[in-house]
Formats: structure tokens, sequence, C-alpha cells
């Protein structure tokens, strides 16, 4: 599904030079949820934006469904991240000027499709989190836990195979962590998603299936959960 | 897509309302005087009442004389001049004999009243198409016969008679007494070649006839029988204007005239001497001036929006995060920005329409009818958008070169 090789990412400037990540290789498989783990600054964000196509590598080679995207145009990655993947991110990145059916429908915004199917998508992605009963809210108007569940079901809306969430449960306190990882481990088991998780949960990260840790921009270890409890 | 984007636009107004207002100020202002001045310009130059047919109408208001050693003199031409070489000409369709206009004395139950007379031919009425409220123009009988009768205008009548019969009343100009055989809409001061309050028979004046110079107190109004007759026209004007320059080889005098349009007629005089067409100089020079009267708030609209944009770096990250590309970001800041100029542009043609209405009702120019047609709205609109999109693009594009992860930061970058 996805697939990195050699990935590296070295932010330069006139004096310093820092590798935030080294010769990765990773391959995630269609309907995995991979938690990746590691101390800040090791570069879990920068492996996961690259995953997302947010960024670029400096070197390597990035793959979607075994096509590599490094000659893609603006316009086709842009494609691609619609399409193919959902992002959801620790401060929930809503925007404060539209309501949570509007936030939702985002995704949808970019697609060929009409007013009327898109409102439809959108309050179908908040009945599966459990808001549909605050469409019409702002994001100002809600708790930290139902502002995530509006942004997992932004990533919903337009269908994706891959959610990419960056330490989604970071600022929540455990029960709201806890109602936001059941719906990521519900989505994953019932509609086959693709999930990679960043996180700093040792807790959250062993309900997931696979276990990546990252040091100083390399990976450390890759292993199955069940494995790794044993 | 539209409707989320002006749903945004709208909601990030009311969220700055200090930087909206002074955004929407600035444009409304800058349209506004814009929109003033197209609407003078429209008022002295356009197409109005009674000059509407300005495609085939020109106008001979100014003859310079040049003679050796840089002596020159200029000014409307003579009654003979014209009655001799313009009236005789074969092109055009129609040629008018008219006087300027010259203020007059007039006295009713004690009170003076300052008028503008001016003589005319039958051409004059049947050449300009004037709003008749009241009876009719005179014919070639009564300048035949130079009859005492005069048309006036709407505001002379009210002074004159009220609400009571105008028609075969008289009224006394200057020690003369005229029957009113006619009532006529106002036409405003800056229409010189046909503004007057009272217009009768050019016969009235047959003293001037006799002047054989060739610069007196005259104009010309020449009605071409199309519009694509006005080259032929002109040409033949210039023939004219070699022959009589040659009349006399020993004086050695140049003279100078053109049947003009209106437009081009001032610019001749205001910026040619004259001599010289400087229609396009003076469009260079009106457009210049309306770029740079537009730059500085152009300028001052782009920052405000670089800073109201970088605001947002987090929501372009996000959009560009869920699938917007590059140019989607450019096309949304940029209906926005249209959006918010449209919205300027409203107040502006608001604000507009109260100055018009203020000179209109201030008298600074005699009878003037200001308003916002459609040719103003139109040229509006197009300074709206022009004013949208030059201030938009510029940072809508830096915005959208802005990696989403940097966006995502909060636009670092």
């Amino acid at each position: 599904m996805i697939q990195l090789q050699d990935i590296e990412k070295v932010y330069r400037t006139k004096t310093i030079e820092t590798v935030a990540l080294n010769r990765v290789n990773l391959h995630v498989e269609r309907g995995e949820f991979v938690s990746i783990m590691g101390p800040s600054g090791c570069g879990k964000s920068t492996l996961l934006n690259i995953m997302g196509l947010l960024d670029e590598p400096t070197s390597g080679v990035v793959s979607i469904d075994g096509q590599p995207v490094k000659t893609h145009s603006d316009k086709q990655l842009a494609k691609l991240r619609n399409e193919k993947i959902g992002f959801v991110f620790q401060s929930y990145h809503l925007i404060h000027d539209l309501s949570v059916v509007d936030n939702v429908e985002l995704p949808l915004l970019y697609r060929n499709i009409s007013g009327g199917e898109r409102r439809k998508r959108a309050l179908a992605a908040l009945e599966k989190v459990g808001l549909s009963t605050r469409t019409r809210h702002f994001p100002s108007q809600l708790s930290g836990g139902q502002r995530q569940r509006v942004a997992i079901a932004r990533a919903l809306a337009g269908a994706p195979e891959i959610i990419l969430a960056d330490e989604p449960t970071g600022n929540l306190d455990s029960v709201m962590g806890e109602e936001i990882m059941e719906i990521l481990l519900r989505l994953n088991r019932e509609e086959g998603t693709t999930i990679v998780m960043v996180t700093h949960d040792e807790h959250m990260a062993h309900k997931t299936n696979r276990l990546i840790r990252f040091f100083d921009g390399q990976q450390v270890a890759d292993s199955l959960v069940l494995e790794a409890q044993i | 897509m539209l409707k989320n984007y002006f749903k945004i636009a709208w909601a990030v107004l009311q969220r700055r309302k200090f930087f909206t207002f002074i955004s929407l100020f600035g444009i409304s202002f800058t349209l506004m005087v814009l929109m003033v001045v197209t609407s003078l310009f429209d008022h002295v130059f356009g197409p109005q009442m009674p000059e509407r047919g300005t495609d085939r109408l020109l106008f001979v208001n100014n003859l310079r004389e040049e003679q050796g050693e840089g002596y020159s003199s200029s000014g409307p031409p003579s009654y003979y001049f014209l009655d001799r070489y313009v009236r005789r000409m074969q092109t055009p369709e129609k040629v008018s004999i008219n006087s300027v206009f010259n203020p007059v004395n007039s006295y009713i139950h004690n009170k003076k009243l300052a008028l503008d007379i001016k003589h005319t031919d039958q051409q004059f009425w049947e050449i300009l198409d004037f709003h008749f409220l009241e009876g009719n123009p005179f014919g070639a009988l009564e300048v035949k016969n130079a009859s005492r009768v005069a048309v006036i205008n709407q505001t002379t009548r009210k002074n004159y008679f009220g609400t009571g019969p105008a028609l075969g009343q008289t009224i006394e100009v200057d020690q003369v007494k005229y029957r009113v055989i006619g009532v006529v809409e106002d036409v405003p001061v800056l229409r010189i070649q046909s503004y007057a309050d009272v217009w009768v028979p050019i016969t009235l004046k047959s003293q001037d006839f006799k002047d054989t110079g060739l610069r007196g107190g005259y104009f010309a109004t020449i009605k071409a029988r199309q519009a694509a007759d006005i080259p032929k026209i002109k040409e033949e004007y210039a023939r004219i204007i070699q022959q009589v320059s040659q009349l006399n080889p020993k004086e050695k005098k140049q003279v100078h005239s053109y049947p003009d349009t209106i437009l081009e007629s001032f610019a001749r005089n205001f910026l040619g001497s004259g001599k010289e067409d400087k229609v396009g100089f003076l469009y260079t020079m009106l457009a210049l001036a309306a770029f740079l009267f537009m730059l500085l708030p152009t300028i001052n609209l782009v920052n405000i929006n670089i800073s109201r944009i970088m605001e947002r770096a987090s929501e372009i990250g996000v959009r560009k995060a869920f699938g917007a590309s590059s140019n989607t970001i450019i096309g949304q800041f940029v209906v926005e920005n249209v959006f918010l100029t449209l919205l300027g542009g409203l107040l502006g043609f608001l604000l507009s329409a109260g100055v018009l209405a203020l000179i209109n009702d201030s008298g600074i120019i005699i009878y003037a009818q200001l308003g916002l047609n459609l040719r103003v709205f139109a040229w509006g609109l197009f300074l709206c958008l022009v004013f949208g999109l030059i201030s938009g693009v510029y940072p809508a594009f830096k915005m959208s070169r802005l990696h989403a992860v940097e966006a995502l930061r909060g636009g670092s970058k």
C-alpha cells in the first residue's frame, strides 16, 4: 500500500545540517494498523508527512499502490492525497470559520460531486463518530474529544484507503483518548482502512497490529504487537 | 465550492472587523473617486442629450492663425468663414452655424436673471437631439425673417413663468423682446457646443455677418450621413483649410482648424495648442493617473491581504492535505478577494451616488445631472475586478507556494 525505500530527509541551513530520517525502508500493507513510536524529534512526524505526500524526502522513493510519486506534479499529488489519504492531526486543524459539517465536507470539495451528495457523505461520516447532533456547531463550541472526532469524520468523509494520524490522542485525556482509539480500531477492523498512527502512548500503540520504533531518524524496531507483548 | 469560499470569505470579514473596515474603506473610497471622475468624463465627452449620436457629430470651435515671427492667435471661427467654406462642404449631411453662448441679463419682477443666449440656425435643431417639453424649435422661415422668437430651457421657463403658460408669452432679454415658441430640457454647461438658457435665430445677429475675418464668435456643428463618413469630412475640411491658408500667399499665414469630436476638441485645444491631435496622449495621461491613484490602495490591500492570509496558513495546510492543489488555493483567495472588492465596489457605488447627488444639488456645474448610468456602472465593475485581481493574485500566489507541512505549522516560512 505504502512503500518507502531508502528515505532520507535532511534539513540544511547555512551552518548546520540535521538528518531527520536516515535510510528508512518501510512497507505498510493494506489493512494494517501500524503505530510508530519514538522520542520527540526522532523523525516520526516527518515520516508521516512523507508518507502522506505533504513533504518530499531528500532522497529515496515513496510509492503508493506500487506507483512511485517522485515525478508527480502538484496537481497529481493533490489528487492522490484527496482520494487515497485522510489525515488526523494532534491539534485537530479544523477550520474555525466553518461549521462542523462544512469542515467534514472539505475533502469532498475537491472532487466533482454535487453539494447534496457532499452533505450526505459528510453527515454519514459524522454519524460514524457519533457527532450527528453537532453538525451545525462551530469547532470553538466543541470539547477537545469532539473536535478530534470531527477531524476523524473529515478524514473518513472521502472514504480514503489510508488514514495517517499524528498523535491523535496526544491532546486528550485518557477517557477521550480511549474513545478516539476505539473509533480508529473500529475503522480498521470493520472497514479495512489502513492506518498509520504516530503516538507517544505505549498503551495505545499496543492496541495496534504492528509497532515500529524510531530513534535519531532511524528505524530501530519493527514488530507485530502480539510478538512484542510475548 | 464557491459557496464554501463565500462562507469563509464572509466569516473572515467578520472576524477582523478593523482590517475589514480599512480594506473596504480603501476600496470604496478609491472606487468612489474613480466613479465620480468617470461619470464626469462621461458627462462631458459621452453621448448625452442633446449630443446623442456622437459617432456622427463633429464640431468646429477653434481656428488658429499663425504668421511669421511666432505671432499666432486662436479662437472661435467667424460666421463669414463658416458660412463661406464650411456650410458648403459636400460630404456632411448637415452643417449648422451657431454662436458661442453670451451672458446677458434679463429682468423679471424687478429681479435680475443672468442668462446665456445662443444664436443658431434651423439646422442646429435638426442635427441635435433636444428634448422639447413644450412647443417646437424655430425653422427656416423664422431664421430667414430674423423673427424675434426664442426657445428657452426649463429653468428659465420656471423663473419667468412659474406654473403658468409659457408658449406665446414674451420674454425680454438684453432689452429685446422675444416670443417663446419652445421649452427644452436644461442642457449642462459643459456641453459648450449646445448649451444656453435662451436660443434665438442667428439672423438676429446679422451685424456679425459682414466681418470677413477668419475668427469671430461662432461654432459649426457637422452631422455625417454615417459614422464611416467622418474621415472623409475631415479630409474635405483639411483641403478647405489648405485653400484658406493660400488665399494670400504674401501674408505667409498658416491656418489651423479641425472638425473634431468632443473629446478630440478638448484634447487638441488643451493639450495640443489647437494643432496636434492629442487624444492618445490624453487617454495615456488618464490611464496613468487612474493607475497611480489605484496603486497606493492596491499595495495597501496587498499588504493587508498577505497578513490576513498568513493568519490562515494552517487552513491552507489543511486544504492542501485534503486535496487542494496550489492553483485551487490561488483560486480560492482570488475569489475571496474579488468578493471583498465587489463588496467594496457596492459601497463605492452607494458613496458615488451620494457624491454625484451632492454635486448635482450644489449647482457647481450648471444644469449637470451626473448619474451612474450603465456605462459608468460597467466601468466601475471593471475597475472593481481589476482591483480585486491585482490585490488578490500576488498574496494568493505567495501563499499557495507554501509547503503543506510549513503551512500546518503556521506558515513559519
